[in-house]
């Protein structure tokens, strides 16, 4: 839209019917009025998003135990001494905060990217047309269709060690392992917890590229043909860099998503997931709500989304200064 | 090009969208309490899951609180809220100052509750109100707040731990009588565990399972987990020694199943009424085994074992005091009407009808008389309460003590059930971990 509009000739609007500027003289002024529109979404963001944040940031400088979550005003100031605490490596609260965020990093990355290759693959190999595309397309999308609970709490009877779907067939019927592993506690659940990640999110991916790919020109592809590519090189040189703008949304998205996800790791492993796979959201909802220490689990939310909007303006610029370039 | 432009701005809406749910915290506070009349006609009241599924608790519920308007025109909003919800839901309402008037909470949490100030003190005229401090049981009236403090809220419920064993099992290993102490368990663990059955079923990722036993344990050992200003001491030898006897059940004894480590959801409950496992460590399991299909002549009820024959002084604990306090919240509007309907659940009848309907014992003395609970089950955990049982301990942070207790032996339990090795040494860096995650106050 933008483009239409700075393609207009500049007389463009001297060319207008005189009805037009009759009918301008009657409402407000032009320049007021697209802000009085936006003024009940101003409202309610504030409402929604900055107040609540601005609460958080402010609970984070406070000792708000038990003792005082009655009477939040009534809370001590503390200053910095949430944060010290929460980045005081050497001792335990700050050690586990640090394991639970290279937990979460590793997890992060594996999940987006495995959701990322899963997505794309099956969004190019469904691009032709074939018989029962629709109706694949649509099984693909299930996961994502899902309410999170119902899905994930399938997965975490699916994962039980004695008579859990996955160790029937891993162990029962294929014989891969010696033994029935425990998926939902100690160091496999790590695998667990991303299996259903990666499930929840491809389909997302999927979607998003598929939607994407509509808008390659089919003739690039022919194009592409006559000259001898084959099909590797049409993907790296056709589809991979025309689906860079969907790419660079998506891929923000699911990372921010994923390292923010809740829903999974508290629906699997219940309030307190082990320590292979504490992921960070749910590390500060533990420090937070079941040690009743709100001031902490608050200075522990700030420091992640500041390191959240850090790597978000990092992605920006980069995947920016990329887009000049090509 | 233009779908560069518009996809960095969409890409830049997303990414604040995304990042503003990050920081979005709940908000709320107020500054009133002590609660009033104003709203004299209805009641709010949250009530614990204490039967087998929220609708059992609504079946039994439901006809008293309609006595309860009949007698007083005072009409009672009922919610039954899940065991895990309960605890959040409070501080919830704590912290909003928008609650319910009357609600049940666990009486471990009584005093973590009290210092939040949320709930109503009984002091003398409330507890005039509700028909005297004298008609409670003394040792459910210990679980009720920390010393000192007029109670946070007034028994309802009282519950203990108990043995439940299956007696075929037992019959068929040519084991005569339940074990009276842990060696005797051992030993008659070993026997019963073989072809896919065991000993003994434990609760391993159940946080408030796990704590409990390590009180109790500890109590037997000689542990006091807080010492006597209320600072937390989870490192001691006898704290150590407690809970690795737990843990060794299933690491050195192998008597209970390793997947017994992920169980949190009652599936030990399950595997005992079953006969996967011959004995179970539980709170008044009888309406659940009953709802398994398990028939109570299938079953003995013993109390839990002791460390030698003769324990005296701690050492003679076999269970926490366990079981439902019904609290009136700060906060209420319709204070008198709160207080009545506390002296309407804790009369004799109505304790009567409660809890032989969800097989716990009356917490008042005079309503014990009653046949229903002079049953095998109901005896033996009404002599654990007044003989063997200690309330858990009544500091403010108690419940922050179940979680990191609870959670420091769940993932010991991870260990036992992968085979790594649980000794003395890794048993106390789990619970030096958890100590310094307590608060510091």
């Amino acid at each position: 839209m933008t483009a239409i509009l700075e393609r207009r000739p500049p007389g463009g609007t001297a060319d207008r019917p005189p009805r037009g500027t009759l009918r301008s003289r009657l409402r407000p002024r032009r320049g007021a009025l697209p802000y009085l529109l936006l003024v009940p979404a101003l409202v309610l963001e504030l409402l929604v998003h900055l107040i609540p944040m601005v609460v958080g940031v402010v609970m984070s400088f406070k000792q708000l135990t038990q003792f005082f979550i009655r009477d939040w005003g009534s809370a001590p100031w503390t200053g910095l001494g949430n944060y010290r605490v929460a980045v005081d490596f050497h001792a335990a609260i700050g050690s586990a905060l640090l394991h639970s965020f290279w937990v979460t990093c590793a997890f992060t990355v594996l999940s987006v990217g495995l959701s990322w290759l899963l997505g794309t693959a099956a969004a190019v190999l469904t691009q032709d047309p074939f018989r029962g595309r629709g109706l694949l397309r649509g099984v693909f999308l299930v996961p994502y269709a899902l309410p999170v609970y119902a899905a994930v709490i399938t997965w975490a009877f699916m994962f039980q060690q004695d008579n859990g779907l996955v160790n029937h067939v891993l162990h029962d019927q294929l014989h891969l392992t010696s033994g029935r592993p425990f998926w939902l506690i100690g160091p496999h659940s790590f695998v667990a917890l991303l299996t259903v990640s990666v499930w929840r999110n491809w389909p997302f991916a999927f979607l998003c590229l598929t939607a994407g790919l509509q808008n390659i020109p089919r003739e690039l592809y022919e194009a592409a043909a006559m000259d001898g590519a084959g099909i590797w090189q049409r993907v790296r040189r056709i589809t991979l860099p025309s689906l860079r703008p969907v790419n660079q949304v998506l891929v923000l998205v699911l990372f921010l998503w994923t390292f923010n996800d809740f829903n999974t790791p508290y629906v699997l492993f219940g309030g307190s997931a082990p320590p292979a796979a504490d992921l960070v959201s749910i590390h500060i909802y533990q420090s937070s709500f079941v040690n009743w220490n709100f001031g902490s689990g608050s200075a522990m939310s700030v420091l992640l989304l500041l390191f959240l909007l850090l790597v978000t303006a990092g992605y920006l610029v980069a995947t920016r200064g990329r887009d000049t370039d090509g | 090009m233009p779908i560069l432009k518009a996809s960095r701005t969409l890409s830049a809406t997303a990414a604040v969208l995304a990042l503003a749910a990050t920081a979005t915290a709940c908000g709320g506070g107020n500054t009133t309490g002590g609660g009033d009349d104003s709203s004299p006609k209805t009641l709010t009241y949250w009530a614990s899951n204490q039967g087998a599924n929220i609708g059992v608790d609504q079946k039994v519920l439901g006809p008293e609180l309609a006595k309860f308007t009949k007698q007083t025109g005072i009409k009672v909003k009922l919610e039954v809220i899940p065991w895990s919800d309960l605890l959040n839901r409070i501080l919830a309402a704590t912290s909003s100052g928008q609650g319910p008037d009357v609600l049940n909470i666990g009486n471990t949490w009584s005093a973590s509750l009290q210092a939040t100030g949320a709930l109503l003190p009984f002091n003398a005229s409330n507890f005039a109100a509700v028909g005297g401090k004298d008609k409670f049981t003394a040792s459910a009236l210990a679980a009720t707040g920390a010393a000192g403090k007029d109670p946070a809220a007034v028994p309802l419920y009282s519950l203990s731990y108990a043995l439940y064993y299956n007696k075929k099992l037992f019959q068929q290993a040519g084991i005569s009588a339940p074990p009276t102490t842990w060696d005797q368990l051992v030993a008659d663990g070993k026997k019963l565990t073989g072809d896919g059955h065991y000993g003994l079923a434990e609760e391993g990722s159940s946080l408030a399972e796990n704590a409990h036993h390590a009180f109790v344990l500890g109590e037997q050992h000689g542990a006091d987990f807080f010492d006597s200003s209320g600072k937390p001491q989870f490192t001691t030898p006898q704290a150590v020694a407690a809970v690795k006897q737990y843990i060794d059940f299933m690491a050195a004894d192998h008597i209970v199943a390793p997947g017994d480590a992920e169980y949190s959801a009652n599936q030990s409950v399950t595997d005992f009424a079953t006969g996967k496992a011959a004995m179970l460590l539980w709170q008044a399991a009888g309406s659940s085994l009953k709802a398994h299909g398990m028939d109570a002549s299938a079953y003995g009820v013993a109390p839990v074992p002791f460390q030698t024959a003769n324990p005296t002084g701690t050492a003679k604990t076999d269970s926490m005091v366990a079981g439902i306090n019904m609290a009136v919240f700060a906060n209420t509007h319709n204070r008198s009407g709160a207080l009545k309907f506390v002296n309407f659940m804790t009369s004799v009848p109505e304790q009567q009808i409660l809890n032989s309907a969800y097989g716990s014992v009356p917490p008042v003395t005079a309503a014990q008389s009653d046949a229903a609970f002079s049953a095998p089950e109901q005896q033996t955990l009404r002599q654990v309460l007044a003989n063997s049982a200690a309330p858990m301990p009544q500091v403010p942070n108690e419940s922050q003590f179940e979680t990191l207790v609870g959670t420091a032996m769940k993932d010991l339990f991870a260990d036992a059930a992968a085979g790594k090795p649980v000794t003395d040494a890794t048993v106390k860096a789990e619970l030096a971990k958890a100590q310094q995650q307590m608060p510091q106050s």
